[in-house]
């Protein structure tokens, strides 16, 4: 009898630690889950009162006079796509060599574990590179130097995906069509690259995702610009330096345009990274 | 169009035992040039390879060059002098460094328990269902750009801080030796401590989805020969599951404190960018990162701009290092996991 109380006691005492731990359990995912209601329903409270068409058919204004913000949205356009440009075929190409090429190589684990680095390394130091390398030797800011720092960003998430992507092809398609005669190159580009081909362009399309909100990169490449310009030569206006700068304004109105450039970006991000998820999703017909 | 031009070469090729004799030194050229190519291509993604590793190799030699007058002008003392004048050009990384190390800590205190359990809840208790929503939403809190979790502290998050959480905890420790310096007041709002609870937040998805993956990839042979001798579900997660797992969890908590210690624009927004540092978590300071946003492009004169990447070297080191740390953990449990 006392045994058996004694069990029950124990058994009760565990019971009740597994209902307390499931309790926090679900507390801590609806904590977590909180934030992005919070934060994207903010977003959008403020946002959204201040989006109108002249947000997108005006430039950034003076403190106290109305505007939009043209100018930084055209400029973040630009250098997205300059970016991507520059950093998707070094990206990709790196990727094939990794996973084709040199699966087995020394060559490819030390540029796997360099770009797993790069991928997470602070963003503000890519920055503080390019002035290095670039904006100091011209002598002054520019959106080419916006640019390459993006690129710098864009190329470790595009290696990764690519190689990953890659390695995800069946080695009989491989070795099919090498029984064919076709060259190593042939392979490569006609049937791995299209077997990958919707891997590979999430893995772009989260690149993109990732540069339209970087902020620290930009600040002292592209720097920023009150006026329209779209020389590559000269600062460039970009959304998240726009923000960066109208948001620590002491201007309402200028703080109204920052929340609502605030709005725009995120919109792109999360539109871009769940497109991304559909294309990569597992398909249900097998 | 050349798609159409390649497909004949191949053709050739394909049909090379059908074709004539006559034929066949064009055969033989063909066949050369698509050796070549093959070379060619080999050569230019090994090159595509290189240049990633040259990357980083860049990033170094040019943070190395660009704080080389900084570390000649002041030595090794850089390290640990609090002082930060731009006026009389004397210059130290201790309030930065102490500040990054501090707001880095206290928010993975709180971000790792609550994204374990997230990822506990995820693989354990979440209605399947649910799982997929909740992992997306999850993710999509990580994909947030962080300026707009910057705009967001310094609007909203900051004055609710300073009118509640703030207050509470310098009347709740005013009385209490050591605690009271750690929370002595006023609340400004802005801050150590608000700085932390954001990247707490930004960091909370990066540990629970890594968490989640090596969770999941726990033998469910193991979970169930637990289940079978009685563990109730804690016990299993506790005693079978974290134990299994113990090396990727702590990979991704190192890849998430890589994060938390190079977050820039979210901190900038709410750190108060005070070059001092006091013992208060309520009162302003900077982190590395926040000091070179804030004022690199107003540095004048050589020696503070050397300075500032002389700053950004040591947060690249302290990255570095830890990130490293990270993926080599994260590789041995790939690799045990096959």
């Amino acid at each position: 009898m006392a045994i058996a109380a004694r069990t029950n006691k124990l058994y009760a005492g565990r019971r009740r630690r597994n209902n307390l731990m499931m309790g926090l359990a679900c507390a801590a995912t609806l904590f977590g889950l909180g934030w992005l209601v919070l934060i994207l329903g903010v977003l959008v409270w403020e946002g959204f009162s201040g989006l109108s068409l002249q947000v997108f058919t005006e430039m950034t204004p003076p403190p106290g006079a109305a505007g939009g913000l043209l100018n930084p949205i055209i400029g973040s356009l630009m250098l997205t796509a300059l970016a991507v440009a520059i950093g998707t075929p070094i990206g990709v190409l790196a990727g094939t060599y990794m996973a084709e090429y040199g699966r087995h190589d020394r060559l490819t684990s030390v540029v796997r574990f360099i770009n797993d680095i790069l991928l997470s390394a602070p963003s503000i130091v890519v920055g503080l590179f390019v002035y290095e390398v670039m904006v100091a030797p011209m002598g002054h800011f520019s959106g080419w130097a916006g640019a390459v720092a993006l690129a710098v960003i864009v190329i470790p998430v595009v290696v990764r995906t690519t190689e990953d992507m890659l390695l995800l092809v069946p080695n009989a398609l491989r070795e099919a069509a090498a029984a064919l005669g076709l060259p190593r190159a042939y392979i490569v580009r006609r049937i791995a690259y299209r077997a990958a081909r919707a891997g590979i362009v999430t893995g772009i399309l989260l690149a993109i995702a990732r540069i339209s909100g970087e902020t620290a990169p930009l600040l002292f490449t592209a720097l920023n610009n009150q006026f329209w310009s779209t020389n590559l030569n000269a600062p460039m206006a970009s959304l998240p330096a726009v923000i960066f700068q109208f948001a620590l304004s002491p201007y309402a109105d200028w703080q109204k345009l920052a929340w609502t450039g605030a709005l725009i970006i995120t919109v792109t991000v999360l539109a871009l990274s769940i497109i991304a998820r559909a294309l990569t999703a597992p398909r249900k017909t097998t | 169009m050349p798609s159409t031009r390649r497909q004949l070469v191949t053709d050739i090729v394909l049909q090379g035992t059908a074709t004539e004799v006559a034929e066949a030194p064009s055969r033989a050229k063909v066949l050369r040039r698509l050796r070549l190519g093959d070379a060619l291509f080999r050569i230019i993604t090994r090159t595509a390879a290189i240049i990633v590793l040259m990357l980083l190799g860049g990033v170094i030699v040019a943070l190395v060059s660009g704080s080389l007058p900084a570390f000649r002008a002041y030595g090794l003392d850089f390290l640990t002098a609090e002082v930060w004048n731009p006026v009389t050009e004397k210059f130290g990384a201790l309030a930065p460094v102490y500040g990054t190390l501090v707001t880095s800590l206290i928010a993975m205190l709180i971000a790792v328990p609550v994204g374990l359990m997230v990822a506990f809840f995820l693989t354990e208790l979440c209605p399947m269902w649910l799982r997929r929503p909740i992992g997306i939403a999850i993710e999509l809190l990580a994909g947030i750009p962080s300026i707009i979790y910057g705009i967001w502290g310094l609007f909203v998050f900051a004055p609710f801080l300073q009118q509640t959480l703030q207050p509470l905890l310098i009347g709740l420790f005013g009385n209490i030796p050591i605690l009271s310096s750690i929370f002595a007041g006023p609340p400004y709002g802005i801050g150590i401590l608000t700085a932390s609870l954001i990247l707490a937040i930004m960091v909370l998805p990066f540990i629970t989805s890594i968490s989640r993956d090596v969770f999941d990839a726990v033998p469910p042979v193991l979970k169930e020969a637990a289940y079978g001798v009685g563990c109730t579900t804690w016990e299993v997660f506790r005693s079978v599951v974290l134990p299994y797992t113990r090396v990727g969890v702590i990979g991704g908590v190192m890849l998430g404190l890589g994060r938390a210690l190079g977050e820039t624009m979210a901190v900038t927004f709410v750190i108060g960018n005070a070059h001092k540092i006091s013992a208060s978590i309520l009162h302003p300071g900077t982190t590395i990162s926040a000091s070179i946003a804030n004022e690199f492009t107003e540095a004048v004169g050589d020696l503070y701009t050397s300075s500032l990447i002389a700053l950004g070297l040591i947060l690249f080191f302290i990255t570095f290092v830890v990130l490293a740390i990270a993926r080599y953990m994260l590789m041995r449990i790939e690799r045990r996991i096959g």
